[in-house]
């Protein structure tokens, strides 16, 4: 990487860690659709926050407005960047703060645990943060002799028994209270043996586990939901107080961010701070914010660090036609209204980021070219659900279709198109199994249209048909498909459709 | 080449396109002319929302309902700044249960995990979420006091309370630490119920003074 210089077009650099998905989607997904109890412990939990989601937005009369504040800002920040971050770096570190850049994960972890021995400690306490876990910290961590305990409540569920996150915001949300029980009676020492799977109280033996760990930690490890470019002001959301602790006990804090966590200033808080906890949680307010400027004497850690992570993120601001993805706020929104996701949950996706955005996330910061992430781009029905509900107004369908048709360039110059006919074919198999799934893709069409320039011509179709459209172009497809027409005009089936909704 | 070095001249090479993004457009409601009694009313409703408990009361009431929300406590912490005659009624038969913390001198994390309570004022309020905002003055003390404690009664002068965030922000230092409390800690990690009191205060208790 050292031949790269200053001002030269170099060529994107991607991003490594838990971001490279074992098996390909349509074969996860087809593993992941036979676990029924998931399913229904997913199905009940998007439906409950939906409709939480659905109250609170619809309480403020400017969602809209504040959405395209929202995106205008994030456009904004991908734009001036270089700026942003300088200007970040020179305040942050006017008031204590201690910043470290970080390439890849690799770096980011060997600066991490390097912090942590200069303390002379073997136990770090950690407030959840996707940039930790899409570097694999804790793992690499545990290499060194460090133990990181999670103190999130989901967390701390999966760390306990031994699995992986599926859903951004809600890491358990495959798991139900039964489950859960289960696993602190399994692994949380010194558990009351009678634990019942009241909530209630699953969350007050969380609170007995972790209380020590708290008061005593000297290092903790936080992520960063927003960085204040003119201030050096970082924040933390969060609800169970476990991020306060964090934040707050420690003598040395070290927060790892994703470089594009930045905005421009304090006025920004107030669109971001409407946006993300009606989005995410359904609340009007998360329960508690943080914000920290450096070192404070006499209040919080005096030890502060910063680790500014790329990891591929780069890679992702050069694709123009996808960098949007980086707007993302980790609010989760789009995978509870998605329909693919309810049904094969987090774990198909086999990457830190599930559901809709990690479908675009994922190949954008690894490449398309990484062996099986290019099957991820088509773990959708492209019906736009996503859309409608990101509060930055991510464009995932049309990013999806941007990314299907990179990924059969690509694999052309390769001669590799037989393996994506193969996925064509398993994706024929899923819609064809029944008339739903085939009405969901379907509902793909409109989006055709938005291919089609003006002059209603598809100049570049996604996926296997690309090389068809190289040398023609094609009408665009009617506005409505036969299926959706047919229910419109036959009231009957429409009737067996809607209840599924 | 340094990390920074490269990782700006990745994001110069990623730019090359010259991305130019429209202004940001702040359409979004930014001032409100709910009248104060509404805004009381508006807060209180949220604030219940989220299983706290709030008392509304004259300023001449204020000591009194302080000692009734600590009644309980076998001990509690108040930050060096904090109004005494606020404290008047907690404290009928000397200060044997009050704890100052104080810059210099502040109580351990282990002093502050056995203290029943914590007593603190507010910085600004926000009533359309519910949102109480400490900014660590004298008043409200450095961050940990009003954490370890499980009980937090916590005073909101009717003069600081706000209806919409961006009246909100204009009023908060950034640079000094700050804490928006929006109900007593809670989690919604299991089944995506919520669930009240999990590593912050268990029990929140909310005093609106009007005339304050
Ligand atoms: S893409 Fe949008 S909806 Fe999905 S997590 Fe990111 S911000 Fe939320």
């Amino acid at each position: 990487m050292s031949n790269v210089f200053m001002g030269m077009p170099s060529l994107p650099v991607f991003g490594d860690g838990n971001l490279h998905i074992d098996e390909p989607f349509p074969a996860a997904a087809h593993r992941e659709l036979g676990n029924t109890q998931m399913r229904a412990n997913l199905r009940h939990a998007t439906h409950t926050i939906r409709d939480k989601r659905l109250k609170v937005v619809g309480e403020l009369p400017d969602w809209e407005e504040l959405r395209d504040a929202g995106a205008a800002t994030k456009n904004q920040v991908m734009a001036n960047l270089p700026a942003l971050l300088e200007e970040f770096e020179k305040n942050f570190t006017a008031r204590g703060g201690i910043i470290h850049w970080a390439r890849d994960a690799d770096e980011a972890n060997r600066i991490v645990s390097d912090l942590i021995k200069e303390q002379d400690t073997d136990e770090v306490v950690k407030v959840k943060s996707m940039a930790t876990q899409e570097i694999g910290l804790n793992e690499y961590l545990e290499e060194q002799g460090i133990s990181a305990f999670e103190t999130d409540l989901a967390e701390l569920i999966v760390q306990l028994g031994h699995d992986k996150p599926s859903h951004i915001l809600v890491p358990a949300i495959h798991k139900n209270r039964t489950e859960v029980r289960d696993i602190f009676l399994a692994e949380m020492p010194n558990v009351d043996p009678n634990l019942t799977d009241e909530p209630r109280l699953l969350a007050m033996a969380a609170r007995e586990h972790l209380r020590r760990k708290f008061l005593s930690a000297k290092v903790a490890v936080s992520g960063a939901n927003f960085a204040l470019a003119d201030s050096g002001t970082l924040a933390v959301v969060e609800s169970e107080g476990n991020g306060r602790m964090c934040l707050t006990l420690p003598e040395t804090l070290i927060t790892v961010m994703g470089i594009e966590k930045l905005l421009p200033g304090k006025e920004d808080l107030e669109v971001f701070m409407q946006l993300l906890p009606r989005s995410s949680t359904g609340e009007r307010m998360n329960p508690y914010t943080s914000l920290w400027t450096g070192v404070t004497e006499g209040d919080g850690p005096q030890n502060v660090h910063l680790v500014m992570l790329d990891n591929g993120r780069t890679a992702a601001l050069a694709d123009k036609y996808g960098r949007t993805a980086l707007n993302c706020i980790r609010c989760s929104a789009c995978m509870n209204v998605c329909p693919v996701y309810e049904r094969t949950g987090g774990h198909a996706y086999g990457s830190t980021y599930p559901g809709p955005i990690g479908a675009i996330l994922t190949p954008l910061l690894t490449g398309i070219k990484s062996e099986e992430n290019s099957s991820l781009p088509y773990a959708s029905s492209l019906c736009g659900a996503c859309y409608d509900a990101c509060p930055v107004k991510i464009n995932i369908p049309e990013i999806l279709v941007h990314l299907r048709g990179e990924d059969v360039d690509s694999k052309r110059g390769e001669n590799k198109l037989p393996s994506q006919m193969d996925l064509m074919m398993k994706g024929a198999q899923w819609a064809f199994s029944s008339g739903k799934n085939l009405g969901l893709l379907e509902k793909g069409l409109p989006l055709g249209k938005l291919a089609a320039g003006r002059d209603k011509k598809i100049k570049r179709l996604p996926g296997i048909a690309a090389g068809w459209t190289q040398s023609r172009d094609i009408p665009a497809p009617p506005a409505q498909s036969f299926r959706d027409w047919w229910k419109k005009d036959h009231r009957p089936a429409a009737a067996t459709t809607e209840q599924e909704k | 080449m340094s990390a920074k070095e490269e990782i700006l001249s990745r994001i110069t090479s990623a730019l090359r396109d010259a991305p130019t993004a429209e202004p940001i457009p702040r359409e979004y409601r930014t001032t409100s002319d709910m009248p104060q009694a509404e805004l009381v009313t508006l807060l209180v409703d949220r604030l219940e929302d989220y299983k706290a408990h709030v008392d509304v009361v004259d300023s001449a009431q204020l000591s009194a309902t302080i000692a009734e929300r600590l009644k309980g406590a076998t001990s509690f912490v108040v930050p060096h700044g904090i109004d005494e005659a606020w404290l008047a009624d907690a404290m009928p038969n000397g200060d044997a249960r009050r704890r100052i913390d104080v810059p210099g001198a502040v109580l351990s994390v282990t002093e502050l995990d056995n203290t029943d309570a914590v007593l603190t004022s507010s910085a600004v309020s926000i009533a359309e979420s519910g949102t109480i905002v400490l900014d660590g003055s004298g008043d409200q003390g450095r961050r940990a006091i009003s954490l370890v404690p499980d009980h937090h009664v916590c005073v909101v002068p009717m003069s600081t309370i706000v209806r919409l965030l961006p009246e909100a922000l204009p009023r908060m230092d950034i640079t000094r630490p700050l804490t928006w409390i929006s109900g007593p800690s809670a989690t919604s990690d299991i089944e995506l119920e919520r669930v009240e009191g999990v590593h912050g205060p268990r029990q929140l208790d909310v005093i609106i003074v009007k005339g304050l």
